[in-house]
Formats: structure tokens, sequence, C-alpha cells
């Protein structure tokens, strides 16, 4: 077994095969959208293969250090920032080849004229756990 | 306080228990769930109330809740239907029933995720949540699995034997796990490999068994007080359980008696060969590499080659073993790990650095990225002086 993490960006990814921003799309397609992402996760359930999944706000603070006894300096939101994570899903399944299958599913969520989206998912495995036989 | 109740008793009945509602006509998953609330409810009645034959006791109360669950499910056809069915008392099973169900959990079928947890709960009596916990899956997560994997071989004979060979390879999946959360899997998957080892008398039985007592016995010295790697040849040998040890080379050199080796006993040879070295400079590399010989004819695994190019490195030196890594694909995980070291022992320490630093970023899990990283930083360190 290993975990993934399926990353899907609000921008960073190369550009899908039907781009075209949400607030374009008719609301019944919205709906459609979303019944199939939640289809996919409750699916997953059902095999036995979910871990997680969270959508994240497109607006962050950017947080560090600033010494002893005072407060972390904060910065941002930077319109500029090239790599935005939109959300995750994380997978615990038999083979990489598995993975790859279900983020191929989860790029075909429907988008605008009812059509898959053919979005650009990353997928990141997990550094899994030391195996106890190595020698 | 009331005496605790003995878990590891309870989990030890779980499967012949769960045999019997088999035996008596519940189909598989059904019984399985049985089993689980009887468990239950002995933890919960057991320290106030404790029955004096534990076994008739699960197996009544089992019982009791399978019926109850029928009746609750389809009403009155599944219990007319079970009468109609119940078998008459046929000739002995030819198979010993708790064997029947490591066969049944470790099931062709079955991928080697669902038949790990069936394995842990059927076999093994831990609830879903324990499962869950060891996995770091949701507990709805690890429910469905099992779920699954039951309804995958509901309809799987119970008579017919199966092959050792496909549970050995789920008890070795559990075993090197290691352990994270509550549930302890290495200890686990010895506990039920050796409760399989009582269930059928097979050399290669005993030689997982083996195998996983002498892994184990090393599992202190392993770990560094902060949770870094120790490699073999810096382990504290004081650290490691010589009773366990002991035991590991008993079995393993009664069942190499038997003339009937298999990939586990190789393995065990070599771990058992790593046990008896006083220290690291005493060990006899050379047998190493003929068990590795052995192995890689057993199993035809370039991970076991990949190995074997370590073993010929400190029998025959370092060039011997980068020849023999040579051979292999550079693709293999930790080929570059081995790379690194090799270099290293032959002296050339700037190449051995950047293999350390290459093999980081490709290595599976945190301990061994952190590892190979401090190697490389070491290395880094004596060149900038």
């Amino acid at each position: 077994m290993a975990k993934y993490l399926l990353l899907k960006h609000y921008r960073g990814a190369p550009a899908a095969v039907n781009d075209v921003p949400m607030d374009q799309w008719t609301p019944e397609q919205i709906s459609a959208h979303v019944q199939y992402m939640n289809d996919f996760a409750a699916r997953l359930e059902k095999t036995g293969e979910f871990v997680d999944g969270q959508a994240l706000a497109p607006e962050g603070t950017w947080v560090r250090y600033d010494g002893e006894g005072r407060p972390p300096v904060t910065d941002g939101p930077f319109a500029e920032t090239k790599d935005l994570i939109a959300g995750w899903m994380v997978i615990d399944v038999d083979s990489y080849e598995r993975a790859v299958e279900l983020a191929g599913e989860l790029s075909a969520a429907p988008g605008a004229g009812g059509k898959p989206i053919h979005e650009w998912l990353e997928l990141r495995p997990f550094l899994g756990v030391r195996p106890t036989i190595t020698e | 306080m009331p005496p605790e109740v003995n878990e590891a008793l309870l989990r030890s009945l779980t499967p012949s228990v769960l045999a019997v509602l088999v035996r008596r006509g519940a189909d598989f998953a059904a019984a399985e769930d049985a089993v689980q609330d009887a468990l239950v409810e002995a933890v919960r009645v057991w320290p106030a109330d404790p029955p004096r034959d534990a076994k008739g006791w699960l197996v009544t109360v089992a019982w009791r809740k399978f019926l109850d669950a029928s009746r609750a499910d389809t009403a009155r056809r599944r219990r007319e239907d079970l009468v109609d069915e119940e078998p008459a008392p046929g000739p002995a099973p030819a198979v010993d029933d708790t064997l029947q169900l490591y066969f049944l959990c470790a099931h062709p079928s079955l991928t080697p995720s669902s038949a790990v947890a069936l394995t842990l709960r059927a076999v093994g009596g831990l609830t879903t949540r324990q499962i869950a916990q060891a996995y770091l899956v949701p507990e709805a997560t690890m429910a469905q699995r099992i779920s699954r994997a039951k309804r995958t071989v509901s309809g799987v004979r119970f008579d017919r034997p199966g092959d050792v060979a496909t549970v050995l390879r789920v008890l070795y999946l559990v075993f090197n796990e290691g352990y994270s959360g509550d549930v302890d899997l290495a200890a686990e998957a010895i506990r039920l490999t050796r409760q399989l080892a009582v269930a059928i008398d097979h050399p290669e039985v005993a030689g997982l068994l083996a195998l996983m007592l002498l892994h184990h016995a090393r599992r202190a010295a392993r770990t560094a007080p902060d949770g870094s790697l120790v490699p073999l040849a810096e382990q504290d040998r004081g650290r490691w359980d010589t009773e366990s040890i002991a035991e590991g080379v008993e079995i393993l050199q009664a069942a190499l008696a038997r003339d009937r080796l298999g990939e586990f006993q190789a393995q065990a040879a070599i771990a058992a060969l790593h046990a008896d070295a006083p220290t690291a400079q005493e060990t006899d590399w050379v047998q190493i590499v003929e068990w590795y010989d052995e192995l890689e004819r057993l199993t035809d695994s370039p991970v076991v080659r990949l190995n074997r190019a370590v073993a010929v490195g400190e029998a025959d030196g370092p060039r011997a073993g980068m020849a023999a890594l040579a051979a292999l694909d550079q693709a293999l995980p930790r080929h570059t790990a081995v790379a690194a070291y090799l270099h290293e022992r032959d002296g050339d320490l700037t190449t051995a650095a950047q293999l350390y630093t290459e093999a980081a970023q490709k290595a599976p899990n945190l301990a061994e990225r952190d590892h190979l990283t401090r190697q490389a930083a070491r290395l880094n360190a004596r060149g900038s002086r």
C-alpha cells in the first residue's frame, strides 16, 4: 500500500484542455461538477482507498519568525505567486498504476459545456514508513 | 479494580471460534461480524464474570449474535435456509480450520492491502479501528476495505487447501510495515506466523518465522533515541535480543535440515549470519554472498541482486561490488545509495558525497532520506576541512 497526494492547482499547472473559468459555466454545469467530485470521493471510500480531501481558499498569508520576543512577520498574499494550490485528495492504493488511474478519473470531472475539463493534476507519493527488512 | 481481560488469549481464540461458526453454516462475512461482536462483549463482561471455558463462551455468544443479526436482516427466510442446508455431520475436515482461515484471508482474488486487512481482523482479532490506526487511514475507509474483502471471498469454498506461499506473503507484508500507533504490527505478524506454524508443518513457514524473529531481535538497536536510523554495522550488538536470536536460529536450523529450501529460509540464513557476528568486522560475508546466490536463484529478484552487490563489496572489496552493481538497472530503488556506499568504501569521497545527496532525493521514506543526507553532510564537512 502506498499513499499519494492528488494536488489540484488554481495556478501553476499546465493549461487544461477544456480551460474555461468556472464563472463562465452554467449553474447546472457547476452543480454537475460538484456532484462528480462528491461521487468520486464517495466511491473511493467504498473501495477503501480514501484518506482525506480538502479544498483551500485561494488567498493565504506568508509568515516567518522574526527573532526572540518579536511577533512573527506576515506578508502577502502575493498576486504574482506562480504556484497556487486549490486543494488535495489523499489516497491509499495498491500501486502507482492505480494512483494514476484515479487521478485520470478525477481529471475527467465535467466543466464548461458539460465536457471533461482534462485538468492537469499533480500526483505526489508520500514518503512511506521505513520497512523493517531492508538489508 | 476488576482484572484486565487477557487480550492475547481472546485474540488467539478468534480464528477457531470463527471457524466453528462457518462450519455450522454461517456465511463467512456474517460470522466474522458476529465474532467481532462477541469479542467486544467479552471485553465488557469477563472482568466481572470470567468464563470457565473461554472458547465455549465465545462460540455461544458469537452464534447468538449471528442468529440475532440474521433475524434482523432477512428474517425467516435466512433461518429456514440455514435449517434446510444444515449439513449432516460428515467426515472430519482434512484441513485444520484455523489454517483454512489463513488461506481464505490471503485468497489470490484479494489485493494485497485487502488480504492484509482481512487477515488482521478475521485471524488476528484486531478491531477495524486498530487496523485503520496502524495503516494511517480513516476507520470508515478501513471498514469498507474489509467488507469488500469479505464480499470478494464470500463464494470461496472453505474446505479446500490454499497456497501457503500467498499466506506467507501477506504475513511478510504485515511484518515489514513496522509499527505506528497503538498496534505493533511486527509483533502481531510474529504471533500470526507462530500460530500458522502450529497449524501447518512447512519449512517456509518456519523460515519466515525465523526471519521475523531474527529481524525483530535487532529492533531496539536499529533506531537511535532521536529516531534516526542506525545502520547494521554501527548497531550496539549488546542491545540485540539474544533470546529471540537463539529461537530464530533454532527454528531455521530445523527447517534447513529438511532440505526444502525456499526464499524465506534463505533470507533468514542471511539474517542469522549477521546475528552470529560478535562485531560487524567478523561478519562472514563470503557465506552471505553464497546465500544471496541461492536467493537469486529462488526469486530472480533485482532487489536481491542489489543486496548481493553490497555483500560482494564487503566480501571481495568495493571494486567487485561496483562491478556487480554495474550489471543492474539504475532505476532500482536504493541503487544510488548502494553506489554511494561502495564509492565511499573505495575512497572516492567526492563522488560518494554527490551520490548520497542524489540517493537522499530518491529515498522512499523519511528515515532513509535523513540518514543519506547526513552521510552526504559528513563527507562534505570532511572535504572542506
